[in-house]
């Protein structure tokens, strides 16, 4: 018997999918084109390509936008929540996966509903509690917050990877009598060290984007990160819109060609336990 | 446990050698948790403790608080209009979300679980929204939906009046400008999540399918959905969470106005607390707010116990 299947043709999807790229990226090309406008340009053609590019609002947004204080402030952020939250939630991840940590089911129980709780139901608190330990306008002081609040999904996606590790070396080296700690930090973050990767881009681009904690925390000029700073500085620039579209690409760029370079990490630790709005 | 050890030579060492074991077997484990559990605890569970009794304080947030029984609770649901308001319009935004970006994301995941030329880049492209800051998404959408320079603005120049509003400055329009910005960087995410979910439901499935000579829509009703099913729930039910939550795109977007029309209980919290310093208010409409995400975890959880398959 001849059984011929037609397949349904795949122009339509195309079509579609097509259309939807255009939503997602339209908008960015705009603010692209924008950035090489100055204000006459942009009010007689808002949304096109410009006629002659101008490339002067780009220094001047850096200038104007503080951008070498922002961006530095970011990156220790960044940094400073990367490290603690790798190494602090590595080590207890290494703890649930390979040490069979007594009362493990209770600890995963409170990660787990720790990590949905509402920020605005703890944040009220944590800023006086902030206060009183006289670590607002510290970015020290956020990074432990910053910590707290990323470590769960780190130990969710290390404690995964850690045990698909098999346990005949760690068993060997305690046999050695190496200490938990040499095991720990000499063969299994070696050997799961694309899950430090993948924890560690997630972490930090959550740090990089963060708004809420960054705004109620670090309320001096000379310590706003490049997110809230380009925040006030859209407020303040709102009718120069070359200028702040100038702003806006200097920081899209970065992140989009970090997650193309990357973007096979980002999208499967973002999809596996990233879940955050 | 069935423990054997070594025949020691002398007592003593055999007690050193045991308690020795079991430190590296209770103890060990747990200094490892340790520092990020104390840290955590630091942050999230001391304060969410505490905000339980602040809630019943009248407090500046500085000075003494006063313990006032629950006439916060009484003020915010009797007296002060914008909570019920705020309420009001966070079911609004749950009701967007949970049918707006849900549809577009199943749309476009099984338009591309289909194709396998440029499957890569779509995926890429579409999820670019996602990754990208708040505060520059709401800059792109705040010119968009300008009534001076947007697109409803260029579409009035080339003969098609009524769109060049100022959506996100008219009460009518607010919320639901704002909840379209936020959407625009969300469903990419969540057709990322139900293209991985499709991916696992077994080809043969659509195969017999074809056979049978389904078509498209009855492909995606009785193959594709039954086989994302637990994703698709798992992300109803974060959703309507996390719709209680929203914060960032309104504050940034509107502040919660023109005239309270686009507040939700985020905003509603962090102005009682930050611009009123009304901490003992705050921590009581943030204890209600986490209450809501609780009752839909609780009624989830009810759900399932009575035999729904979620």
């Amino acid at each position: 018997m001849l059984k011929r299947q037609r397949q349904p043709s795949l122009i339509p999807n195309y079509v579609i999918l097509i259309a939807l790229v255009v939503f997602a990226l339209g908008p960015l090309m705009v603010v692209g084109f924008n950035s090489l406008k100055d204000s006459n340009q942009i009010g007689s053609n808002p949304l096109g390509p410009p006629a002659n590019p101008r490339w002067e609002n780009f220094p001047r947004a850096w200038q104007v936008g503080n951008f070498s204080t922002t961006t530095r402030n970011s990156l220790i952020l960044v940094a400073g929540t990367v490290v603690g939250v790798l190494s602090l939630g590595g080590l207890a991840a290494y703890s649930l996966a390979k040490l069979g940590l007594p009362g493990s089911n209770a600890l995963t129980l409170y990660l787990l509903v720790g990590s949905s709780l509402p920020i605005q139901l703890f944040l009220v608190p944590l800023f006086v509690l902030w206060r009183n330990l006289d670590l607002i306008n510290n970015l020290f002081g956020l990074i432990i917050i910053y910590i707290a609040l990323n470590s769960p999904f780190a130990i969710f996606l290390l404690r995964s990877y850690m045990l698909q590790l098999p346990s005949d070396f760690d068993d060997a080296a305690r046999v050695d009598g190496a200490s938990e700690l040499q095991i720990f930090w000499r063969i299994v973050v070696p050997l799961s060290w694309p899950g430090f990767l993948t924890a560690g881009l997630v972490v930090a681009l959550s740090v990089w984007n963060e708004f809420l904690m960054a705004t109620v925390f670090l309320t001096k000029q000379e310590l706003f990160t490049v997110v809230t700073s380009y925040y006030n500085f859209t407020t303040r620039f709102s009718r120069d819109w070359g200028l702040t579209s100038a702003a806006a690409v200097m920081m899209i760029l970065p992140i989009v060609a970090l997650f193309l370079l990357l973007q096979r990490r980002f999208i499967e630790g973002l999809t596996q336990g990233g879940l955050k709005g | 446990m069935q423990e054997s050890f070594p025949i020691p030579s002398k007592p003593s060492f055999a007690k050193v050698s045991r308690n020795r074991r079991l430190f590296r077997k209770r103890i060990v484990p747990w200094l490892f948790v340790l520092p990020v559990l104390s840290l955590n605890v630091l942050v999230v569970l001391g304060p969410a403790l505490s905000a339980i009794y602040y809630s019943l304080t009248d407090w500046n947030g500085i000075g003494a608080p006063e313990f006032i029984g629950l006439e916060n609770f009484r003020r915010m649901l009797f007296d002060d209009t914008s909570f019920g308001r705020a309420f009001l319009n966070n079911l609004i935004w749950m009701a967007i979300f949970l049918t707006v970006p849900v549809t577009l994301a199943l749309l476009a995941a099984t338009l591309l679980a289909r194709i396998r030329r440029g499957a890569m880049g779509f995926r890429i492209a579409l999820f670019i929204p996602y990754v990208l800051p708040a505060v520059i998404t709401a800059f792109a959408w705040r010119f968009l939906m300008s009534p001076t320079f947007g697109l409803g603005a260029q579409l009035a120049k080339l003969g098609i009046p009524g769109l060049d509003q100022a959506w996100l400055g008219k009460p009518e329009t607010s919320l639901f400008a704002v909840a379209f910005v936020d959407n625009w960087h969300w469903w990419g995410f969540l057709m990322m999540l139900f293209l991985a979910a499709m991916q696992n439901v077994p080809p043969e499935l659509y195969e017999a399918a074809r056979i049978d000579g389904a078509s498209r829509w009855d492909e995606f009703r009785n193959v594709t959905l039954p086989g994302i099913r637990p994703t698709l729930i798992f992300m109803l039910l974060m959703t309507a969470i996390w719709s209680f939550l929203a914060f960032d795109y309104v504050w940034i977007l509107t502040r919660g106005g023109p005239a309270g029309s686009s507040e939700v209980l985020g905003v509603l919290v962090f102005k009682a607390a930050f611009s009123n310093l009304e901490s003992g208010y705050a921590s009581a409409i943030g204890l209600t707010l986490s209450f809501f995400t609780l009752l839909i975890i609780g009624l989830f959880v009810m759900l399932r116990r009575r035999g729904w398959e979620i």
